[in-house]
């Protein structure tokens, strides 16, 4: 499996070609699609309009405002005793997890979800210092056991069906009896949790992410439907959160009207199982909770796109609702991607973070259906912030040059109409005679039309020959 | 209403190249509409270049296009990807040009989708025309979702004599054809058109519309090269009562 988005094509192509991802893929709809749209029914298409215009006002008010927010946040979380660590790239929120790992003397390690994490490269930067982290969610654990990243950002094992589940546990976990039946769901989840509860007690630091943060009370709020999060943040001494600047918002109330917006979107639940509020350490008198509570805010290219015609992008909150109605995503999968953020999301957010030539695939691959701007919860126009980065790349001389030349060719027929007029009727001339049986099946220089369809032959008259003769 | 508004017919590029009949359908109908049609200078109105983020081209195009359709009282479009470049994408092209950007809104807001036009704005209910097939009807991306275009094709294919319609399983799908797109990555796009082509056979129609010849050309050559035998033309030409050779005949 490659993991270079610049090979998107080429593993766009195997991925087609599999057989058992193209049924796992099928569930897109059944699982999500269908779930967000029953949510939305029962909110009410018109209140659910009104939500999502509130959630992308507050979401632009966090952006227009994130420098005051943040710090504000900071404020609030040391004044409970925590600790905030600003990180403006990869390299630098890997080292500051693991200077906070070996402070704390932490040797065991376990890990909630977080794509920030995946994104900077934290697993196999902290497996190469000797603290191996162990994931928690079911899908994050078991595509760590087949070292594979996350396919999907809401659903990392979203690739698999059931009896690659099955399979993966039986290969990893050495002391699973063999005549133990591993074909429901039920099953499997008690099998993973059989493996996991041991990692939860011995653990020294837990890392999750987080959804939200919100400013005035210094908060991290986090979404889970299994609990791991809970345990994760719990039972060890020491929790770090680890998680994106444009997170932020101003208050738990406004996170509250993302959160209705968030799991809606997302699985189409009315709410999560779970939705746990950090505030910091463990104070007096309280039952439990870290003795030691970190908060790493990771830019990594965020704020960068302030003020740039890709700034919405920042306004994600993750829901995954775009992949979920994607069509490319629904026929490639996540892996294609080569990257941590895949399909409409990834396709607008990848170049501003990786460079519009590393991702240039990315915002390419898409017909502008438009259908992920229309369930997006805070309204980002996908679409439009992946035309943007095609600009960028054809002002930056990166697009293809045979792509370049051919439009050169074509705009200069079409800015000159008689030639253009001439052009077209030579044209259709042309295809008709070169058609058999009502289509055409082969023209040199359109190996990529004719690789996989024909073209049906035209009149053999332009309307517009046609129309000057009616004249 | 003034009497007999003035409208400038888009022909759009695939139209002119591929299927004049649509056009003279579109003419058909338009006049049927209490419309005088007439049929500006013009070549294409840029939409390759714009998605392909060639953004001066896009802009070179679109002025000598706003200038040609500016006397007529409406532009309409066979096609609602065309359409919709016009009437959402121009403003957008001409963003930074102070002095072209007024006559693009201005453009823009009279510009329509020729089935929504006879609907909407001509008050059409009900064409005089009769048929014989059952049918199925396409939406285009950009019909349904960039010029708001769902009720009024079904509308009027109800009203045509021996004409059933039915409805495919997933509408709103995209079916890959993405202009492009559809040569960028074929592959991708061939996943897509099949999963159209299956959903529309499964409607049990024997004839499929559609309002834009960019999806019906790509879908019918798919069809073609598969050996499926499923008649295809723009919904235009049914409406006009053209019931002659369908694409690819
Ligand atoms: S872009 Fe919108 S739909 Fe996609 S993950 Fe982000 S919030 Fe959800």
């Amino acid at each position: 499996m490659s993991l270079d988005p610049r090979d998107f094509r080429k593993a766009g192509q195997a991925a087609l070609h599999d057989e058992s991802l193209r049924i796992a893929l099928s569930r897109l709809k059944t699982h999500f699609a269908l779930g967000r749209a029953r949510a939305v029914e029962r909110y009410g298409q018109e209140e659910w309009k009104a939500l999502r215009e509130q959630g992308r006002a507050i979401r632009d008010y966090a952006l227009a405002n994130l420098d005051t927010l943040l710090e504000q946040f900071e404020r609030a979380v040391v004044t409970r005793g925590g600790h905030v660590h600003w990180a403006r790239d990869a390299k630098e929120a890997r080292e500051i997890v693991l200077r906070i790992l070996q402070d704390a003397g932490a040797k065991s390690v376990i890990k909630g979800k977080s794509m920030v994490s995946e994104e900077i490269g934290l697993n196999p930067f902290l497996e190469a210092s000797g603290i191996a982290p162990v994931e928690t969610d079911l899908g994050e654990y078991i595509v760590q056991l087949r070292r594979e990243p996350p396919s999907h950002i809401i659903a990392p094992a979203f690739h698999l069906n059931k009896e690659d589940v099955a399979e993966t546990f039986r290969e990893a976990h050495a002391a699973l009896d063999p005549d133990r039946p591993l074909i429901k769901r039920t099953e499997l989840v008690a099998e993973a949790r059989r493996m996991l509860r041991a990692r939860f007690e011995s653990a020294d630091a837990g890392i999750t992410g987080a959804n939200f943060l919100t400013a005035e009370e210094g908060a991290a709020v986090l979404v889970t439907n299994e609990g791991n999060g809970d345990l994760t943040r719990l039972l060890p001494k020491t929790h770090i959160v680890f998680t994106g600047v444009e997170k932020v918002v101003a208050n738990l109330e406004q996170a509250a009207v993302l959160l209705r917006l968030l799991t809606r979107s997302a699985t189409g639940q009315d709410i999560s199982s779970y939705v746990t509020v950090m505030r910091g350490p463990r104070a007096l008198g309280e039952a439990d909770g870290p003795e030691n509570f970190h908060v790493v805010l990771v830019d990594n290219g965020r704020t960068r796109l302030l003020g740039t015609e890709a700034e919405e992008v920042l306004r994600c909150i993750r829901c995954a609702a775009c992949l979920n109605h994607c069509p490319v995503y629904a026929a490639v999968g996540g892996h294609s991607y080569g990257a941590t953020y895949t399909g409409p999301i990834g396709a607008a957010l990848n170049p501003g973070l990786m460079g519009v030539d590393v991702a240039r695939h990315h915002p390419n691959a898409s017909t502008f259906c438009g259908r992920c701007a229309e369930v997006c919860p805070v309204k980002i126009p996908l679409p439009k912030i992946m035309r943007h980065w095609r600009a960028r790349e054809y002002a930056s001389g990166l697009a293809p040059k045979s792509m370049m030349a051919g439009l050169g060719i074509w705009a200069f027929f079409a800015k000159h109409p008689a030639l253009y007029r001439v052009a077209a009727a030579n044209g259709a001339r042309l295809l008709k005679l070169m058609a058999r049986n009502g289509r055409v099946h082969a023209l040199p220089l359109m190996h990529n039309w004719f690789a996989v369809r024909d073209f049906p032959a035209p009149q053999g008259k332009t309307f517009r020959e046609l129309w000057a003769a009616r004249k | 209403m003034n009497a007999r508004p003035k409208v400038g017919l888009f022909v759009t590029c695939l139209v002119d190249l591929v299927r004049p009949n649509v056009g003279f359908a579109a003419v058909n109908l338009l006049e049927q509409a209490g419309c005088n049609v007439d049929v500006p200078v013009q070549t294409c109105c840029g939409q390759p270049a714009w998605n392909s983020g060639a953004d001066k081209h896009a802009a070179d195009l679109a002025r000598p296009l706003i200038e040609a359709f500016e006397p007529f009282d409406y532009v309409v479009a066979p096609s609602g990807s065309c359409a919709g470049m016009i009437k959402r994408h121009y403003p957008e092209a001409l963003a930074n040009d102070a002095q072209w950007l007024p006559r693009a809104q201005a453009l823009a807001a009279k510009t329509h989708e020729l089935v929504s036009f006879l609907v909407n704005v001509r008050g059409m209910k009900q064409v005089e025309v009769r048929g014989a097939a059952r049918v199925c009807y396409h939406d285009s991306c950009s019909s349904l979702r960039e010029m708001r275009v769902r009720e009024e094709p079904r509308a009027l294919l109800a009203s045509v004599e021996g004409v059933e319609v039915s409805e495919l399983k997933e509408p709103e799908v995209c079916c890959g054809f993405g202009g492009l797109f559809s040569v960028k990555y074929p592959e991708i796009s061939e996943r897509m058109a099949d999963g159209k082509i299956a959903d529309v056979q499964s409607t049990g129609a024997d004839l499929m519309l559609g309002g834009d010849l960019g999806c019906l050309l790509h879908l019918k050559g798919r069809m073609q090269r598969n050996g499926i035998k499923l008649r295809v033309r723009h919904v235009a030409e049914v409406l006009a009562g053209m019931d002659d050779q369908a694409l690819g005949e």
